[in-house]
This record gives C-alpha cells, sequence and structure tokens, in this order.
C-alpha cells in the first residue's frame, strides 16, 4: 500500500506538523508519496525537515517535486534536490539552479562528523558578516554569537543524535508575523534518538513519575541535562538560550512527541513554551529565529 | 622560563592546517592533548602563557574541551598535575562568552592579559580572595601580612586565603611570600620559578 502525503503550500515548522500528522500512523516500512507540487514556500526547517522525513522511513519514499518554476529553482539553489536525490525517489522535473540567490547563508549541508561543523562554521563566517550587520542592522557582534550558537546545535547531531542530520540558514523578510521585518534562521533536523533517548542512556538513569519527550525537552534546554556525567556536558545549548536572549530571537526544539520555545522577549512570536502530544517524529528538530533589529 | 603556548598553532598541528576555530569536542579535546604534551615537556614548575590572539571562533564545547579541562589538571587543590600556572592572552570578547561560562560551571579562575599588560581575575572568585590577589598583584609580590593588613583580616586567615589562591594557581609561592599569575609575565623579562 502507498499513501499520498500532502504539503502544505507553505512549509515551515508549524505547517510541518499537517505533514506528521498523516505520516506517524503509517508503519515505518509502509511507502508514501510526499507531494510537494503545489509547495509555493519552504523555509530551512520545512527542508531540513523532508531529509530528516525520509532518513526516518525503511521504505525509500517518492517526492512530487514541486511544479512552480521559481519553488523548484529555489530548492536546487538550497542544495535540497542534492540531498534529496539519495533519499526519496524524485518524479517531476528539478530545475537547476540560475543565479545566485544572496538570502542563502548556507545551502542545506549533512551534518554527520566533526569535521563537517568545521566546514559549516567555515563557511557562514564569510557569509554572515554582510547578511546580519547590513542587511538585518544587528550588531557587529552578532556574528561570531551566531556562529557559536550554529556550531553548538550541529554538534548536538554528531554527539547525540546517533546518526546523520541537516542543516541550513537563511535569511528572509516575515511578511505577516514581522510585519515585513527580515529574519535570519538557522534549521537542524536529524532523524535520530532524540532528547528522551538521549537522556535515558545515561549512566544510572532513573525515570522520574512523569516522563516524557516534553520532561526531557525541559530537562535539557531549561536546566542543561545531559546523559553524559562529565559537568562540563549541557552547555552548548545554554549558550543557544542565551543568545537568542541577547538578540530578541527565538529558539524552538521539536523531539518526538513535543516542541519547546523559548520565546522573544518582544511580542513578535506567539507560540507556546511547551507544546505536547504532537504527532511523533524521530530525532529532534532546532529552529532559531533573530529578528532584524529595528530604530 | 616563561613558556608561551600559541592555541592556533595547537589545532593546525593536532587537527588540520586549515582550520582556525576552535569547535566541536573532539577538536578542543584534541589540542588540549596537543597542549598537554607541551607541557610534559617543560618541566614540572611553569608559567605558561596560552595564547588565543589568531584563534578566530571559541566555542562552548571547545572552551570547556581546552580551559576547563585543562586547568581540572593543573588547580585541582588535593593532586595537581604539576606546578603549572596559565596566563591567558589574546582573549577577544567571544572568546571570553564562551570561556567564562565553563569556568562558572566548573567553579574554576584564571588570569587573563591584556595588551595593555594589564592582567584580570575572571571566573569564580570570592570578594576577598579576588581583593587578596588584586593585593598581591599590586604590590608586585606580598606576604601573608600584606594582605592581612590591608583587607582586615588576621596573618593566619590571611595565610589560608594566600594558600588557596596557590592551589588555585592564582598566584605563584615562593620563599618569602607571593606573586600573582600575571604580574610576572612581562615577555621581555623571563622568570625562572625554579631557581
Amino acid at each position: 500500500m502507498t499513501t499520498i502525503i500532502n504539503v502544505p503550500h507553505s512549509l515551515e515548522d508549524k505547517s510541518f506538523e499537517l505533514v506528521l500528522d498523516q505520516v506517524a500512523p503509517l508503519p515505518l516500512d509502509e511507502k508514501i508519496i510526499v507531494d510537494t507540487r503545489h509547495a509555493r514556500w519552504a523555509s530551512p526547517y520545512g527542508l531540513t525537515a523532508l531529509l530528516a522525513l525520509a532518513q526516518s522511513r525503511a521504505e525509500r519514499p517518492v517526492l512530487y517535486v514541486p511544479e512552480a518554476e521559481n519553488v523548484s529553482t529555489y530548492w536546487s539553489r538550497m542544495d535540497f534536490f542534492k540531498h534529496a536525490a539519495e533519499l526519496y525517489e524524485l518524479q517531476g522535473r528539478v530545475r537547476s539552479t540560475k543565479a545566485a540567490e544572496s538570502s542563502v547563508l548556507l545551502e542545506v549541508t549533512s551534518i554527520s562528523k566533526s569535521d563537517d561543523v568545521h566546514s559549516v562554521v567555515d563557511k557562514i563566517q564569510q557569509r554572515a558578516q554582510d547578511a546580519l550587520v547590513k542587511n538585518l542592522n544587528l550588531d557587529a557582534k552578532i556574528t561570531m554569537r551566531f556562529t557559536m550558537a550554529l556550531s553548538e546545535v550541529c554538534q548536538n547531531i554528531v554527539e547525540h543524535a546517533g546518526r546523520g542530520g541537516w542543516v541550513a540558514v537563511q535569511t528572509y523578510t516575515w511578511r505577516v508575523r514581522l510585519g515585513g521585518r527580515k529574519v535570519v534562521v538557522i534549521a537542524v533536523a536529524d532523524p535520530g534518538i532524540g532528547f528522551r533517548q538521549s537522556l535515558e542512556s545515561a549512566p544510572g538513569f532513573q525515570r522520574k513519575e512523569r516522563w516524557d519527550d516534553g520532561q526531557a525537552l525541559e530537562e535539557t534546554v531549561m536546566r542543561g541535562a545531559s546523559r553524559f556525567r562529565d559537568p562540563g556536558r549541557g552547555q552548548g545549548l545554554a549558550g543557544v538560550r542565551r543568545f537568542v536572549g541577547n538578540w530578541d530571537g527565538k529558539l524552538s526544539i521539536r523531539s518526538g512527541t513535543a516542541r519547546i520555545a523559548v520565546l522573544p522577549k518582544g511580542d513578535w512570536d506567539e507560540d507556546e513554551p511547551l507544546v505536547e502530544d504532537l504527532a511523533y517524529f524521530p530525532g529532534a528538530q532546532v529552529q532559531i529565529t533573530i529578528p532584524e533589529r529595528v530604530a | 622560563m616563561i613558556n608561551h603556548i600559541d592555541v592556533s598553532s595547537m589545532l593546525r598541528k593536532s587537527v588540520c592546517e586549515l582550520y582556525s576555530n576552535l569547535v566541536t569536542r573532539p577538536t578542543g579535546a584534541a589540542v588540549r592533548c596537543e597542549i598537554e604534551q607541551e607541557l610534559d615537556r617543560i618541566g614540572d614548575r611553569a608559567l605558561t602563557v596560552i595564547d588565543f590572539s589568531h584563534v578566530g571562533l571559541l566555542d562552548f564545547s571547545c572552551a570547556d574541551e581546552i580551559v576547563a579541562k585543562l586547568l581540572l589538571q593543573y588547580v585541582s587543590i588535593d593532586a595537581p598535575r604539576r606546578e603549572v600556572y596559565f596566563v591567558f592572552r589574546g582573549i577577544s570578547e567571544s572568546h571570553l562568552e564562551a570561556i567564562e561560562a565553563v569556568l562558572e560551571r566548573h567553579q574554576l579562575a584564571l588570569v587573563t592579559q591584556h595588551a595593555d599588560g594589564e592582567s584580570r581575575l575572571i571566573g569564580i572568585i570570592g570578594l576577598e580572595e579576588r581583593r587578596a590577589w588584586e593585593i598581591i598583584s599590586q604590590l608586585g609580590a606580598g606576604a601573608s601580612a600584606d594582605v592581612a593588613d590591608a583587607i582586615g583580616l588576621t596573618t593566619a586567615a590571611a595565610e589560608v586565603m594566600l594558600d588557596t589562591l596557590w592551589r588555585r594557581r592564582l598566584l605563584i609561592r615562593y620563599d618569602n611570600g607571593y606573586v600573582a599569575v600575571g604580574s610576572a609575565t612581562v615577555p621581555t623579562e623571563p622568570m625562572r620559578l625554579d631557581a
């Protein structure tokens, strides 16, 4: 049996839940067709999560590629199809990239080992200064902090996921929520063991009375818990939290059936700090959003 | 002698010629091992400058591996690996953010030295201990009586405090007193600790 998974026109962190609602009930070995033909836009989160979705399936899925030329071209420019071709059976016309897309800070990039993190950091440093300082009016100090945050969330894949994942970074104008303000978004997605299973693998781990994906996210993100006994562990995400707090940004992490968010001080986002009982999706999907500074 | 370790060189030597950023835990661990080997070559008692001047990015994982885990071996109050003192140079604002976070996590402190030669104590340290370190630093060298007078402690209490600062490798102990780490690292005036 084959099930068609309809992908919404606009594919980002929230609308990706609609995809997961369709996929989660299906057996892992059931063939799926991920239909993106009518997609009009995808955030870095949407693209990286689509790749993680394919990795999570036992049976190689089919991807119907977007029909709109500009969408297909853009996904090519983001290197999405380059990776998708290894995970999906692509059907439809994949258009090659034409012109350089200046809003792309980092194309969809595979992360599975420490060297990959070095490559990402080297690449982003060259591009981030202009994008963050000139285009988003952010203080020059942000470049190093931004790169540190990127490095830490990528390392989570290498250190904890148990399998490879993806990262992408892009700037764009957020028309609805920020009234035309620009944002820079880091998205990192993996289909690995996720936060709960990672903590459960800690030596001497004892399950609490209430223990679920939401608790695991709270322990890790808010209290710096780690599966390692080494007290030096767990600092990376704490640093990322400080970073988003200092720049009025937002950090959201989805793992298993829950999503936790460190919300901005400003009023540009109305997300809930913790959302539970979501459709199950393995691994972790991280999004960091930093908005343009306005006078 | 004052030894100088360029962290950027250690990175290129131990991990990759092309890297200039200290990111990822394996990279940090490799660099620390390289630094430890360097320290093994320089004797049981040494003052070492750890220079970050040519390091681009330092993330939290690397700061933990290089700075915290290095210090933990040498500043252990009970059983330090050897009598090695560290001064950290070339610390940028973004390096400092990562370093301060790991010092706080491990309850450590260290001395940084800036381009103007001024030394600062960063990390976790009590107010009176900081004051004692500053007094010794300002004096160039001093003994428990100097600190006792300035802070209003008994000489015995001041001696305990200075001994703690020595064990944390923030003061260098010599026959008649103490020298603050950082005040003894002017590059043109090498200092023999084993004299």
